[in-house]
């Protein structure tokens, strides 16, 4: 079994902290990952990705051939659709419904929200607002890890939960509870 | 043995503290910047004292690690591929010295550019220099060949490269890890490395007779595996990651020779060749390996590679170009989005380099023929919208020196602007230049007291900069310090009208602390108080 995710947002959204939570998971349960990340020049508000594989078998290339993703989990819709050719025929969209505006050509919002819902497989939530009702507004990207629980299907809702406590542990119980929350209202638990 | 998730970076620099490394000496550039920082950071190499500060440039940096060698320890230095060319004079001389202590020049290529200006690939400064180059394919081999390059340097007395990519740097896998092993003891070298004519030449000699010990070492290299498999259509040279785009396109079913360490091993070469009837030479970076193996081969034997169309003369490989190669097509099950705009790196909001260029473009607007001179950081993002305000970025320290010869040229105003580790890596040679010929010229270093763009390391000049401009000879007059806030737009714009009509050399060093380090200094600060309650 395996899966290919991508991961991707704006530079400071928080997807390194997704990727850190499946990593972790994945390592206790036994199955193999590459993660591949950028670093540098395009983290200054720039498009950010993360290649993220997971397999029971040996992994090569660190890098998703195009066609290859079964996942892409988007901390922002259009940077979702950057992604495209990546994702395969059956796969999945986890998004954050709300545009981040920082460049002054975004593309006209309902026209996004609607090539969004015209693919066969997209999970859209506002994200920002279920992180703030949970009383954690940094906590939208564990949201986001929540909502693409179900289809990681390779590692466990558990595994996850697990993870995340493992690695907030040091912030904290109230940080590690905090995060639990957003990824359960994430979950739909 | 235990199992850590480290990033190709991150491997490198445990190896080399489990190969019994003494000193890593750096200069921070993606993708290299998080082997030191692992190494600053490790509880091991700090309860050894294992020397990790960041250098001024790659040249102090290869320097040092060259006198440690001397000393008898080992040394690691660690730089991105343009580094390399700082670092040249002092790197290519020591393939003629030789070594002592077990030395490793790590570069960190960057193919597609995801962070850098060209995309030169380290290995040819290896040929250039003569000594062996090793290329890992994965984490694993990136951690187990640090001890592997230790010892060899030692054995043959030679410094080793150590080249990966961006994809090699930025990628997390499982490493398996060992103990530990002692660092050498002081054991000061009893040669001297006089390199005057007379002995270089004798040198020299002898690192030509080093060669063969060389290519005997790739052609035994463990590194080196030959795999067979498949048709004898195709043989294929894989070399450093391109192994693992190659494997995930024809898995086992293919004739695969697999490079990660050089001098080329021409016989296994000539093997591959005779046992197929074409080549494709699969190699992240330039086609260093395909014109060597044109020559290894002669005219007539078919080779595919960058050189022939088959693969992309330019850009990084990936998992789509290197199928194709191999008739494996890959394939997008949907078109590219239609509702897509680029999104580019910008300066962060709150970012004192932001006033920088907005007072610089408001009093040059007043001159029809001025331009500015960039160099290397996150300030060179002022060449973008919106401020468009540079007019070239070439390498560290060009700024000053080409504002110089434009201005030699007769270009009013010609204004450089250059961050603060940028100014002391390579830009203040060319300021004693300037003010040893009064150029007209007028400098701006930006000073963020960070080296931002690499994620904010020490800068070597922090709280000195007055004091070198004017060791230098600018004269004191004509150094000015203001803080770049919109506030204080009026002041800085004065200043910079003033400095620019003076003619001569002035400085202006507009000073306020990167945000994204004031952020985290202020949550550490934070912390500590909150730990000392």
């Amino acid at each position: 079994m395996k899966k290919d995710i991508i991961l991707c947002g704006v530079g400071g959204q928080g997807i390194l902290s997704i990727a850190t939570v499946i990593g972790k998971a994945a390592t206790e349960a036994g199955i193999n990952l590459k993660q591949a990340e950028v670093h540098g020049m395009s983290q200054r508000g720039g498009d950010v990705q993360s290649n993220l594989r997971l397999s029971t078998d040996k992994i090569y290339s660190d890098l998703i051939p195009q066609g290859g993703a079964d996942l892409i989990i988007s901390m922002e819709p259009m940077e979702s659709l950057r992604y495209l050719p990546y994702l395969a025929k059956n796969g999945t969209i986890v998004t954050s419904s709300k545009p981040f505006i920082n460049i002054p050509n975004y593309p006209d919002e309902a026209a996004l929200q609607e090539e969004l819902d015209s693919l066969p497989s997209v999970v859209k939530l506002d994200i920002e607002s279920v992180a703030k009702d949970a009383g954690n507004a940094r906590g939208a990207n564990m949201v986001l890890l929540g909502m693409a629980a179900p289809y990681l299907e390779i590692i466990t809702v558990d595994q996850l939960r697990k993870a995340i406590t493992a690695i907030f542990a040091r912030k904290g119980e109230a940080v590690v509870e905090a995060n639990l929350k957003a990824f359960d209202m994430g979950a739909g638990r | 043995m235990n199992k850590q998730l480290l990033l190709g970076d991150e491997a490198i620099a445990l190896g080399a503290i489990n190969a019994g490394l003494s000193g890593v000496y750096a200069y921070p550039g993606t993708p290299s910047t998080e082997i030191t920082e692992f190494i600053q950071n490790n509880p091991e190499a700090k309860a050894r004292g294992i020397h990790s500060r960041w250098c001024t440039n790659e040249k102090t940096a290869m320097e040092a690690a060259l006198g440690m060698s001397y000393a008898g320890k080992r040394a690691l230095v660690c730089m991105k591929h343009v580094g390399m060319n700082v670092c040249a004079d002092a790197f290519v001389n020591s393939a003629i010295t030789g070594v002592n202590g077990g030395l490793v020049v790590l570069a960190a290529d960057d193919p597609s550019m995801h962070s850098s200006q060209n995309e030169q690939d380290s290995r040819f400064y290896g040929k250039f220099a003569m000594v062996p180059v090793f290329e890992p394919s994965n984490q694993q081999e990136a951690y187990d060949m640090m001890a592997t390059a230790f010892e060899f340097s030692e054995t043959i007395k030679e410094p080793i490269v150590m080249r990966v990519v961006t994809r090699l740097a930025h990628s997390r896998a499982a490493v398996e890890v060992n103990e530990a092993k002692k660092e050498n003891p002081l054991n000061i070298c009893t040669e001297r490395w006089v390199l005057l004519p007379g002995i270089a030449r004798k040198r020299y000699v002898d690192l030509i007779d080093k060669q063969p010990t060389m290519e005997q070492a790739a052609e035994d290299s463990i590194y080196n595996k030959v795999e067979k498999g498949g048709s004898k259509k195709l043989g294929i040279i894989a070399c450093g990651i391109a192994y693992n785009y190659v494997k995930e396109a024809v898995g086992d079913d293919a004739n695969i020779l697999k490079v990660s360490q050089y001098p080329l091993p021409a016989k296994k070469v000539k093997q591959l060749a005779q046992e197929n009837d074409a080549i494709l030479i699969v190699e992240d970076g330039q086609p260093v390996v395909e014109e060597q193996v044109a020559g290894i081969l002669g005219a007539g034997y078919p080779i595919k590679g960058r050189l022939t169309g088959d693969l992309p003369r330019t850009g990084e490989l990936n998992p789509d170009n290197v199928a194709k190669a191999l008739g494996k097509e890959t394939g997008s099950a949907f078109d590219g989005a239609k509702n897509l705009a680029g999104r580019p790196p910008q300066l962060c909001q709150g970012c004192g380099h932001r006033d920088v260029y907005t007072a610089l473009n408001q009093v040059l607007a007043e001159y029809p023929d001025y331009r500015v001179f960039g160099d290397i950081g996150c300030y060179t993002l002022g060449a973008l919208p919106p401020f468009k305000a540079l007019a070239s970025c070439v390498d560290m320290g060009a700024s000053i020196t080409m504002a110089k010869g434009a201005a030699d040229a007769g270009l009013f105003p010609s204004v450089a602007i250059i961050g603060d580790s940028t100014f002391t890596h390579s830009g203040m040679t060319g300021l004693l230049d300037a003010v040893n010929d009064k150029s007209n010229i007028t400098v701006v270093i930006s000073d963020n007291l960070t080296t931002g763009m690499t994620g904010g390391q020490d800068s070597a000049g922090t709280n000195k900069f007055e004091a070198i401009c004017l060791g230098l000879g600018v004269e004191p007059e004509h150094v000015r310090v203001v803080v770049p806030l919109p506030k204080n737009m009026p002041e800085i714009t004065q200043i910079l009208k003033e400095e620019i009509e003076y003619n001569g050399v002035s400085v202006i060093i507009p000073r306020r602390e990167c945000i994204q380090t004031a952020a985290r200094h202020a949550r550490e600060a934070k912390r500590a108080k909150e730990a000392n309650k």
